[in-house]
């Protein structure tokens, strides 16, 4: 019985930590295509940024993938 | 069957287990090693292989600008950064291999007959991509120490001077070199932070890769899996340029001189 309990509590931490994260690699891309489509010549220089902003975000996903580990 | 979270050992080396990831990662590195073997003779003419590294090589170096901000510091550390890239890229594609995790070993575990894959993505194993991560991490810090010096890169974290030049200044600048020291700290766990987090996001990713084919290969064997062979592709080269590029970032950060 309590590991049942255990394995809910693992993927409740995933589950609930991806969900910022997910909103927020989501506004980044949205965000980034905007640009993309203003101003189109800019698209080399909107990437990089672009993927730094989205592994800072992941980060956080990263922290509740361990934390869902460790339960 | 899905893959277990650790690797499997195929036999051992007097006490060290040679993994089947492990088996992964030194073909990769066999692989470089060949490459950059041929690559050795340089021509003024490029020709073959030549042609494709240099062009590369040109889009590193535009890249790596982007990410530093400085021609300079980007030739200093793209080494180190396109290897991790190029060695993380190839390591994730051959694990996308027809055969990987499919051909293998049957072995006796806890008087079960289970299969033990020859080949496994050598990123999903935790201890591959947590050496990376270590040694990513200690470059930045040398790279640091190296342009700006030991005590102004140690005083980012420990800003003991700060406080003590602040006596003469006056009670304000106490009071704020006493919060700068409070970040300074937190900046030392974020450190560790990023250990963790460059780690476990390529684990994460190839291993999760890992388990969606071979679940989607479960359910339906023909056809179902090519899509997400394809995401797959697509995450392995993300995922590297992701880890060269933070590698980047970071290094930039260290070799800032603050209070230049």
């Amino acid at each position: 019985m309590e590991g049942d309990i255990s394995s809910l509590a693992k993927a409740v931490a995933i589950g609930l930590g991806a969900i910022g994260p997910g909103l927020g690699i989501g506004l980044i891309g949205a965000r980034a295509m905007e640009a993309i489509g203003r101003n189109p010549e800019a698209s080399g220089k909107v990437f990089v940024p672009m993927l730094l902003g989205m592994a800072f975000a992941e980060a956080i996903a990263i922290y509740a993938l361990v934390v869902a580990f460790t339960i | 069957m899905l893959p277990p979270l650790s690797a499997e050992p195929m036999f051992f080396l007097g006490a060290f287990p040679v993994t089947n990831a492990l088996i992964n990662a030194w073909i990769a590195v066999v692989f470089f090693v060949v490459v950059a073997l041929l690559l050795t003779r340089r021509r003024m003419i490029p020709r073959g292989l030549q042609n494709i590294a240099e062009a590369l090589l040109e889009t590193f170096l535009s890249f790596g600008d982007q990410v530093t901000g400085d021609r300079q510091k980007t030739e200093k550390l793209l080494p180190i950064g396109a290897t991790i890239f190029l060695f993380v890229l190839f390591s994730n594609w051959i694990g996308l291999l027809p055969g990987t995790g499919s051909i293998g070993i049957w072995q006796l575990h806890n008087g079960e007959a289970t299969l033990i894959p020859l080949l496994r993505p050598a990123g999903s194993d935790l201890n591959l991509t947590l050496a990376i991560a270590v040694f990513a991490v200690a470059v930045t810090h040398i790279v640091g120490i190296f342009t700006v010096g030991l005590v102004k890169h140690a005083s980012k974290f420990l800003n003991i001077l700060g406080v003590i030049h602040a006596f003469k200044k006056g009670p304000m600048a106490v009071v704020v070199s006493i919060i700068q020291l409070g970040v300074g700290l937190i900046e030392l766990v974020g450190e560790a932070a990023k250990t963790l987090s460059l780690s476990l996001r390529l684990f994460g990713n190839i291993f999760a890769g890992e388990v969606l084919l071979t679940v989607l290969a479960g359910i339906l064997a023909f056809g179902l899996p090519i899509p997400f062979y394809f995401l797959e592709l697509l995450v392995g080269i993300i995922q590297a340029s992701v880890f060269a590029i933070l590698f980047m970032a970071f290094s930039a950060v260290a070799m800032m001189d603050l209070h230049a």
